[in-house]
């Protein structure tokens, strides 16, 4: 047993730290500021980031790299490709989350592209820019009640349908649309499309202006009888009723720890903020095991530090079991409902604990706990991560535990 | 002519047999039983003792356990033994804790069988090195930590019951001069090891155990010990008390029989963790001699608390799940409004979270013992883990009962004394060491 980072990982964390430091603090408060611009800042890093992945002797980092390598090939413990993204992402997040959903390449849908793509389509769309659309506007969580449609066409599917909350929607190269072939078959008949930027039918209609992550563009996109070649949608075109579903729901298994991830580098970077302004003030910080004879300020923050150590531990958990080739489903939710209300807890209180120089925008505090909070939304909400981890420690299904 | 240990113990046995809350309370028979294993005990040291003078010319150079050797990969797998010893006591636990437990919370006492039943696995002997007659080749706060979760996955009174004595071989193995270990450690490695116990808690509010009120005072030959403990696991049939008390200003650990003259010892009864019979120790000017005093000055206070926080943790993750466990086939067999009432969020809900908190806990704690373990600093990750766990252990106790209802309110089911069990993970520092 043995809970620390590896040595291994020393070069790529420091490399994410100095991205993060040197890269994006830097630009952080100019693009929450300016809304919708894309930060071109980002072009440069990215492509160092591939030369990173192309090179790396760990199966390299990534939305793209999630999902294929555990599958419990070989002996002995394995600490991968899940476990080497959680903790670059911790870091680069740790810079801002906004950003680091924007940088080119790492998009939710190239998650998806590698967890349920063929040989074929993970090289054409490997380097693709790929975002998801599952989102609509009467369907969240609900995501087996989506109204889009993929009707075949010849060699072609016509798809039709309106998605809401398309993470880079407009930046990226593509579109992974989750529509279904038949509406009358349920979960099953719903299949993935990539959808390359300009086809036409699908137009960006517009972008959302948002709470936080504003660096983010956050498209709605139509589509309106958008034809995408039969080999555009990803994994088996077959109904099944038995894996269908499940299939494209896998993909979240790998991302709600990413997700977790991005919690707990914004957390972080809160926790540290706020621990240096009450450090200044003067405040004993020490560890101590009778923590009410100390300041409620500094117990509060030694309470948060153990929150979000939590959180992180359970969230190299989830991926360490990834790496491993061992079903993490419910780890993995616990990982992302744990990181996700601990994240936006923390940022709060530490805008709380540090007064009005928290509130102020002449620091990033604020903006963090703007930040924060759609991290316990997407790819899972709390209640969702909930009913997930509830279902499989009560052995319930989802028409028992609705 | 002054009492010699036996007849003090004997006089004591008199006192407590004609005490009238025994009867008043119907505790009688077991705790005679309690008693009848300390005096066992007590006899049984008291043989030993007689043969250590010869012994003390040849004691062994202090022997410490080495740390663990760092590991290179991010791991959550129990390796062999660990695996091995998690399987046996989860038995233990299972098989003859958990089934003895509302009886023992009764009696306020430690059954005999169960006493029988953790001899025969020959727990301490995990706590004692080769050197002196045990089986640890290093240091092992995983280990340590690991027994406790499963201990008290069937019963944290007993746990801390079987666990006292464990912790008491841990310090002086970790931290006894040579005389020290060749003198106590192979007493721990017979069949009949003394009751030995740890008191660290005083009774004030905010009781801080680095700023202890038990005072200790250099004589010519000896200390002198003055002060009150509270709380201290089988404090009153204890053949050895290990003492927490402050030299010139610096926190130290003193090897205290249990039948000093001074020393005055009656019930500490709590809300909960009765089958450790809790104590109350004043002493009053108990002289030892020098060699009472626990090690040298390389002994760390701070890390022996902070090793006694571990198995607190410990403790506390195994009741957690121990309610978990009872909450979820509850929740799926009980109906109401025509399903089960797991179908509904607000219950499944409060399971996930109690899930999550345990697995937060469990986290945070094997974390903290893996970097004791492998020679790193841990101050930080004890006093995190040890903080998580107070205040989520609590929050598992109480879901437990308000899930069950009025059910949970009644002595018909567990999950009331897992409560009262667990509002002690936040408030003691004694009795366990790992």
């Amino acid at each position: 047993m043995y809970l620390d980072i590896p040595r291994k990982f020393g070069p790529i964390i420091h490399q994410a730290q100095q991205t993060a430091k040197e890269v994006f603090r830097p630009i952080s408060r100019k693009y929450d500021r300016a809304e919708h611009s894309y930060p071109k800042e980002l072009d440069m890093f990215a492509t160092i980031m591939d030369g990173m992945n192309d090179g790396s002797l760990n199966g390299g980092a990534g939305a793209g790299k999630l999902a294929r390598s555990g599958n419990g090939s070989g002996e002995g413990n394995r600490n991968g490709t899940n476990m080497n993204t959680v903790l670059g992402l911790t870091e680069v997040c740790w810079g801002d989350v906004g950003l680091a959903l924007s940088i080119p390449r790492q998009g939710l849908g190239n998650s998806a592209i590698a967890a349920v793509a063929n040989e074929e389509q993970l090289k054409r769309f490997g380097k693709t820019w790929a975002a998801m659309a599952i989102t609509e506007p009467g369907a969240g969580s609900d995501s087996a009640a989506i109204r889009t449609t993929a009707t075949e066409d010849g060699d072609h599917y016509l798809i039709n349908g309106e998605k809401i909350f398309v993470t880079a929607g407009e930046r990226a190269d593509a579109v992974v649309v989750w529509a279904s072939l038949d509406r009358s078959l349920g979960r099953a008949a719903i299949k993935s499309f990539v959808v390359e930027k300009g086809t036409p039918g699908m137009t960006v209609e517009r972008l959302e202006k948002k709470l936080g992550i504003r660096a983010s563009d956050t498209a709605t996109i139509r589509f309106e009888n958008c034809r995408v070649p039969r080999e555009n949608l990803l994994g088996d075109p077959e109904i099944s009723v038995d894996k269908g579903f499940a299939g494209a729901m896998q993909t979240f298994d790998n991302t709600r720890p990413v997700v977790a991830a991005m919690a707990i580098g914004v957390a972080r970077a809160a926790l540290e903020k706020t621990r240096d302004l009450l450090d200044s003030a003067g405040l004993d910080l020490d560890y101590r095991l009778q923590g009410w004879n100390q300041p409620a300020a500094v117990r509060e923050l030694h309470l948060l530090e153990a929150e979000l150590e939590a959180a992180r531990l359970l969230t190299l958990r989830a991926a360490w079991m990834a790496d491993n080739g061992q079903p993490n489903s419910k780890e993995a939710s616990m990982a992302k409902a744990k990181a996700g209300r601990v994240g936006n807890a923390i940022t709060l209180r530490c805008v709380e604990l540090s007064s009005s120089i928290g509130f102020a925008e002449t620091e990033l505090l604020e903006k963090w706990s703007r930040d924060s909070k759609i991290l316990d939304i997407f790819e899972g909400t709390q209640q969702i991560q909930l009913l997930i981890i509830a279902r499989r420690l009560l052995g319930k299904s989802s028409a028992e535990l609705k | 002519m002054p009492r010699d240990p036996i007849g003090l113990a004997l006089s004591t046995m008199t006192r407590l047999a004609a005490s009238p809350w025994l009867d008043r309370l119907g505790v009688r028979t077991p705790v005679e039983k309690a008693a009848y294993q300390g005096t066992k005990a007590g006899f049984r040291t008291l043989s030993l003792a007689a043969r250590e003078v010869s012994r003390v010319s040849g004691w062994m150079p202090r022997k410490q356990l080495p740390a663990r050797s760092s590991q290179d990969l991010f791991d959550l797998s129990l390796d062999d033994d660990q695996k091995l010893i998690v399987e046996t006591l989860s038995r233990l636990a299972m098989d003859t804790l958990r089934p003895a437990a509302a009886e023992a919370d009764e009696a306020c006492a430690m059954p005999a069988e169960v006493y029988e039943a953790a001899t025969e696995l020959g727990l301490t002997l995990y706590a004692v090195p080769e050197a002196f007659g045990g089986i640890a080749e290093s240091q092992s706060p995983v280990t340590s930590v690991l027994i406790a979760e499963q201990l008290a996955r069937g019963d944290m009174g007993m746990a801390l019951g079987l666990l006292a004595p464990f912790g008491v071989a841990q310090a002086i193995s970790q931290w006894g001069t040579g005389a020290q270990q060749s003198s106590y450690l192979p007493l721990f490695c017979d069949g009949d090891a003394p009751v030995a116990t740890i008191a660290v808690d005083e009774p004030s509010p905010l009781f801080d155990p680095m700023q202890l009120q038990t005072r200790a005072r250099r004589t010519g030959s000896g200390f002198e010990l003055s002060g009150t403990k509270s709380a201290v696991v089988l404090g009153e049939v204890s053949d050895l008390i290990l003492v927490a008390a402050v030299l010139e200003g610096t926190p130290r650990l003193f090897l205290v029989p249990g039948n000093s003259d001074g020393l005055q010892r009656s019930a500490d009864l709590g809300m909960g963790l009765r089958a450790a019979q809790l104590t109350r120790l004043e002493l009053n000017k108990v002289t030892v001699p020098n060699d009472a005093l626990l090690g040298d000055d390389s002994f760390d206070y701070p890390g022996f608390l902070d090793r006694a926080s571990l198995m607190r943790c410990g403790l506390a993750i195994g009741t957690a799940q121990a309610v978990l466990d009872y909450v979820i086939p509850y929740c799926n067999e009980r109906t109401a409004f025509g399903e089960p009432i797991s179908h509904r969020q607000s219950v499944a809900f409060m399971i996930s979270n109690m899930a999550i908190e345990t697995d937060s806990m469990r986290m945070l704690t094997w974390r903290a013992a893996s970097r004791a373990e492998t020679g790193q600093s841990w101050h930080r990750e004890a006093s995190l883990a040890r903080l998580l766990c107070n205040e989520k252990a609590m929050e598992t106790g109480t879901n437990g009962v308000q899930l069950l209802g009025g059910h949970g309110f009644v002595k018909e089911h567990p999950v009331e004394r897992w409560y009262r069990d667990l509002r002690s993970v936040a408030v003691h520092f004694g009795g366990a060491h790992a």
